[in-house]
């Protein structure tokens, strides 16, 4: 490293002695350069830098964007409080990383019938979709589905399980 | 008499699962109610059938038993359709009609079936066939003997040569599965680990539509059940669902989310031609085409909770339909036009209700507090349905006046999504 950065004194000095009208011989490897500074581009020099995925935000388990899901109350299809900093966090995220994509799942509970449920669970991932326009996000990066009832995460016919299952997934 | 009538039917239906072989997925169908003035009808052993590979008058008298309509009497065995009837002794053994025939193997491999059937009051043959059918297409042809007495001796076309279609779920493992109407002949459609919902049959009997989840976004498709051949109707931008034919095939409405909230509209068959034809700001989905082709019923949450409406297939104004309670959904349209069928929501329960449109008369057609998808008979006189039975979801069926009543289950895992195929030729 210290040696290429003499040698790029040494140029740049060179450089800069030619530039004035007597010449100075120089021991050292002939001089390339032919302009003074500021250096133009060299393609083949540029290093930029590669995230493993390991650093991606969107990978840490124990960040904030590993929570994915907005959970809804009975009968609605409004964003809580509550689940507000879900929808922030990935809201954030995706205006920093344009060229990312979410699907944003709705769920019901299994209460109803399939086709309405479809429908009720758009509600939800529209809700979603709609507070994460307004925070910024494009809307080519967001599309609102349903799966309606039919892919629950929790079983059995009581409340807490219902709960569980009235939620929007946000699934990169 | 009764216990031979039992006797037979469990006997038709052993028979008919060892024939079936290595199917594994079976229906079992299983009668808990029949209706009230049945029609007694003396069934003759076929001559020649204990040879053949399925002995037809079994599956005659178990098609016209399941129907609930009929009281089957063992008409023993011994007569043909060309022997001489005896109609006074038939008439006091308690038989209006009686029913005889013969099975003919022919030189290449199939069978040449014919009936007659014999109005014992009358005193006189009232019908007769002839079917020449192979082997694995025997089924069918009792079938059509049993749907040829039906007509004749009730005016209302039988549906026992139909099919029906429905999901079954073990695990995560989804299948959509085509069997016949009285639950056997079991064939697999579709495989998938994801969820398939709403099957739809063409008028044709040829092909079904049905909701996919394998894209992780709901998908309507359309599948040529005998090529395989799938097309993708409708994968717009959110959700689509809830596929309806047209009565000429051509097209089909749909639920789609792509403008924002849940809409009705219409779509060409291979996709193509968009038209949106509902128009509300809430949700409108399940749309069901009339066999007339004029007007399409819906779910729509318009008034605050979903209700059923009826528009004109162009679109246009909607007139509500359904108002008992404030939860009616998943409205079918019988072939006359006459009779609608839907799941309503009572005291929390879902149950299956059937309204006459021109009084307004509501009738509660189960006593289970689970339905979900009705589906009618394609002669209007039954009504298939999915229901939770033991902890499982299974099928049942129930005639329109709510007498007549069938279980149908699966060994293991659930079954639900059911769909009644067309009449076919």
């Amino acid at each position: 490293m210290s040696n290429i950065k003499s040698f790029a004194l040494l140029i740049a000095s060179a450089a800069v002695l030619s530039a004035c009208s007597t010449p100075v011989k120089l021991n050292e490897a002939p001089v390339v350069e032919k302009t003074p500074a500021p250096m133009p581009a060299e393609p083949t020099r540029q290093v930029s830098t590669v995230d493993t995925g390991s650093v991606d935000p969107l990978n840490d388990p124990k960040g904030v964007l590993a929570n994915r899901s907005v959970y809804f109350d009975f009968d609605s299809y409004a964003v809580r409080d509550g689940d507000k900093a879900v929808v922030e966090n990935h809201s954030a995220y995706l205006t920093k990383n344009p060229t990312r994509k979410i699907l944003i799942q709705g769920n019901t509970d299994d209460r109803g019938g399939a086709e309405y449920n479809l429908a009720l669970g758009q509600k939800r991932a529209e809700a979603v979709r709609k507070s994460m326009a307004a925070l910024g996000v494009a809307e080519g990066q967001m599309e609102a589905v349903s799966l309606g009832k039919e892919k629950p995460k929790a079983a059995g016919a009581n409340e807490e399980a219902w709960a569980q299952n009235r939620r929007a997934d946000i699934v990169y | 008499m009764k216990k031979l009538n039992h006797f037979i039917i469990y006997t038709g239906l052993a028979v008919a699962a060892v024939a079936a072989g290595s199917a594994q997925a079976q229906l079992r169908v299983e009668i808990t109610g029949v209706g009230s003035n049945q029609i007694p009808i003396a069934i003759a052993g076929f001559a020649n059938e204990a040879g053949a590979p399925q002995a037809v008058s079994a599956i005659v008298k178990s098609d016209l038993t399941q129907s609930g309509i009929f009281k089957v009497i063992d008409g023993g065995s011994g007569l043909s359709e060309t022997s001489p009837v005896d109609y006074n002794q038939w008439k006091s053994s308690g038989a209006n009609a009686l029913a005889a025939g013969s099975m003919q193997a022919l030189a290449n491999g199939s069978y040449d079936v014919r009936y007659k059937l014999f109005d014992t009051v009358k005193g006189a043959e009232i019908s007769s066939l002839g079917q020449s059918a192979q082997a694995q297409f025997l089924r069918l042809a009792a079938h059509r003997i049993a749907d040829d007495i039906f007509l004749k001796m009730t005016g209302v076309r039988g549906a026992f040569a139909t099919r029906i279609a429905y999901v079954t779920q073990n695990g995560r493992e989804y299948r959509l599965e085509v069997a016949d109407a009285d639950g056997e002949g079991v064939q697999v459609a579709l495989r998938s680990n994801e969820p398939i919902i709403s099957p739809a049959w063409s008028p044709d009997g040829t092909k079904v539509a049905y909701v996919s989840f394998e894209k992780k976004k709901p998908i309507v498709y359309v599948q040529n059940l005998v090529t395989r051949a799938r097309t993708i109707v409708a994968n717009f931008k959110g959700s689509n669902s809830a596929p309806s034919w047209s009565p000429d095939g051509n097209t089909l409405a749909v639920a789609l989310s792509k403008d924002g909230h849940t809409q009705v509209y219409t779509v060409s068959a291979d996709g193509s031609n968009l038209r949106r034809v509902s128009n509300s700001t809430g949700i409108d989905t399940e749309p069901q085409w009339s066999a007339d082709g004029q007007s399409i019923y819906f779910t729509s949450d318009r008034s605050g909770g979903p209700q059923i409406y009826r528009m004109s297939a162009g679109g246009g104004d909607a007139k509500r339909v359904t108002f008992g309670g404030n939860y009616n959904i998943s409205p079918r349209i019988a072939a006359d036009g006459k009779t609608l069928a839907y799941i309503s929501r009572r005291d929390g329960n879902f149950e299956l209700f059937a309204l006459d449109l021109a009084s307004g008369q509501e009738l509660r057609l189960s006593d289970t507090s689970n339905d979900e998808s009705p589906s009618f008979s394609p002669n209007g006189k039954y009504l298939l349905y999915a229901t939770s039975s033991g902890g499982r979801k299974s099928l049942a069926v129930v005639s329109v006046d709510g007498r007549v009543k069938q279980r149908l289950t699966t060994q293991a895992g659930n079954i639900k999504e059911p769909t009644w195929g067309p009449f076919m030729k």
